[in-house]
């Protein structure tokens, strides 16, 4: 959280302390936009073929595990219906299927304000796509650079024993909504220790790993690697799926910031300060 | 899908600005769309590609793409874009069998030539198992036999200064008959052992909708650059002043000429 750790015993609750340091908020910002930019662009191109299937290729002879598209119901109405293992919901407004400005029936996998552009243009998401995937990756190579040199990671995003056998306690401080005070809401709590490392070490990695999956060119770098993804096809799912999880990881995310003082926690991020939270009163 | 209309960008603007997404929101989606329809803009992002395609010229440059096994093979072959190019001169040859059928490969080399099919397929081929990557999303796994381009730029003597092989198809991609599909790859790709002159589809003659009598096949890259219907092959030192200047039917549509991502 902190580079320039003021000792415990000066920071007084309801001071304002120096919590995150310049290079991280920076880092922090550039990996907003560029996942934002990323995960909307990425609903675009998934839009061209609205399909997740697991396999070598997308047509192996096995079923698809996901599909949104558009059926006609018995009355020959249109319904846009999304298809997963097999059972078909209806999902018209939502997913398939939605209504212009002017009332009329649309095609459109996601609702447009949810994909960049929003209207049906893959090669433009593409351009979108690659050049915030660079800067994804500089931004991320870069701030893992960072958290080694300056010790961010070891001191302020890796459990100790301690904090590893209070998982049980910091589980049910959660379920309680019960916020750090004092000295504790110093540090990151150990879930959010884990979540962080989750998200730094396995989520973004699988993400850029998955992406370089479906490149055919990439694919013959080294012959068959692709295969201990399941497969092309697989690897398309795999980076649907953990698009999907970064979304819920930054729902929580937003969701605890709103718990537990979105100002407070977004200045911190902004100008770095971050003001800890008074004792409860006895 | 065709029976719905496709939304118009006014009218999509309009819906997620009604569905009040928020002014900040809104505006940051407003000013990507103005983005995207800028001059400048994509010119930007596409920088990537730039670097991508620079880093694909050193990182596996003579690499080969995974082949499978038989049992790995799409139960169909999926067709896509035409169908069947349906033009008069297009008709006449389906109902030859490809006999009257001819293959003009001409350019920056010394021995211009009009090969019959029967001649391409004397050419040195290969036979292959891999997996079509299509630019929407899809693949699928197929094995294809035909010519090695390799063999045809020797057999006609490729001259230094060309640095590209065009490839012209009989599929016209809109109502106006000369608007046909055209692609363009490089020499390196030419020459690579499993760049070949499709002719044969999982052990038939290459049907109709899959781009008969001759598709390209360059494993590397996406699907739009794998030439269907191929009437003509020419080797030029630029593409600027074919099609729109682009390189490739797609690619005159904002889709990149280096397809390998």
């Amino acid at each position: 959280m902190t580079t320039i750790a003021a000792a415990p015993s000066t920071v007084r609750p309801g001071a304002l302390y120096y919590r995150h340091t310049l290079p991280v908020r920076i880092m922090h910002w550039i990996n907003v936009v560029a996942l934002t930019v990323l995960f909307m662009s990425g609903l675009q191109i998934f839009n061209a073929f609205p399909v997740v299937h697991f396999g070598k290729s997308a047509y192996d002879g096995t079923a698809h595990a996901l599909e949104i598209g558009v059926q006609l119901d018995a009355h020959g109405e249109p319904r846009g219906v999304t298809s997963i293992a097999g059972h078909d919901f209806d999902t018209t407004g939502w997913l398939g299927l939605r209504r212009d400005a002017d009332g009329e029936w649309v095609a459109s996998t996601f609702p447009p304000w949810l994909m960049l552009p929003g209207v049906q243009w893959l090669s433009m998401a593409r351009l979108w796509h690659f050049f915030f995937a660079w800067v994804f990756v500089v931004n991320g190579v870069a701030f893992l650079v960072y958290a080694v040199a300056s010790r961010h990671l070891v001191r302020d995003l890796v459990p100790d024993r301690t904090e590893l056998r209070g998982i049980g306690a910091s589980v049910r401080d959660h379920l309680r909504f019960r916020r750090a005070t004092g000295e504790a809401a110093r540090r990151y709590n150990v879930l959010q220790k884990l979540a962080y490392l989750t998200v730094i070490f396995v989520l973004l990695p699988m993400a850029v790993i998955t992406g370089l999956a479906m490149s055919p060119w990439f694919n013959a770098v080294l012959a068959g690697w692709v295969d201990l993804l399941g497969g092309r096809q697989s690897a398309r799912a795999l980076h649907f799926i953990v698009a999907w999880l970064l979304v819920a990881f930054a729902l929580i995310h937003i969701f605890q910031l709103v718990v537990h003082g979105l100002w407070n926690h977004l200045r911190a991020m902004i100008t770095g300060r971050y003001r800890l939270p008074a004792e409860p009163s006895p | 899908m065709k029976r719905w209309r496709r939304a118009h960008p006014r009218h999509a603007r309009r819906t997620f600005l009604r569905a009040g997404v928020g002014a900040v929101s809104g505006l940051a989606l407003a000013g990507c769309d103005n983005l995207s329809r800028s001059e400048w803009f994509p010119k930007v992002l596409d920088a990537a590609t730039s670097v991508n395609a620079a880093i694909a010229n050193v990182v596996g440059r003579r690499a080969l793409a995974q082949e499978f096994s038989a049992e790995d093979r799409s139960p169909t072959f999926r067709s896509n874009g035409t169908a069947d190019p349906a033009t008069a001169q297009y008709a006449a040859w389906v109902a030859s069998g490809f006999a009257t059928y001819t293959l003009d490969v001409g350019g920056l080399c010394a021995h211009p030539q009009r090969l019959t099919l029967a001649q391409v397929r004397d050419l040195p081929s290969r036979t292959q198992i891999t997996r079509h990557d299509c630019v929407e999303g899809w693949s699928a796994i197929a094995k294809w036999k035909g010519a090695r381009l390799a063999a045809l730029l020797d057999a006609v003597a490729v001259k230094p200064e060309a640095r590209y092989v065009v490839f012209y198809c009989a599929d016209p991609m809109s109502d106006d008959p000369t608007d046909l599909y055209y692609e363009s790859i490089d020499l390196d790709d030419a020459r690579h052992e499993q760049t070949i002159l499709a002719y044969e589809l999982n052990d038939a003659p290459l049907p109709v909708p899959n781009g008969a009598p001759i598709r390209l096949r360059v494993e590397r890259q996406l699907g739009y650059k794998h030439a269907k219907y191929i009437t003509g092959i020419e080797f030029v030192a630029s593409f600027a002043a074919i099609g729109g200047g682009r390189g490739g039917y797609w690619e005159d549509q904002g889709y990149q000429w280096w397809a390998g991502i």
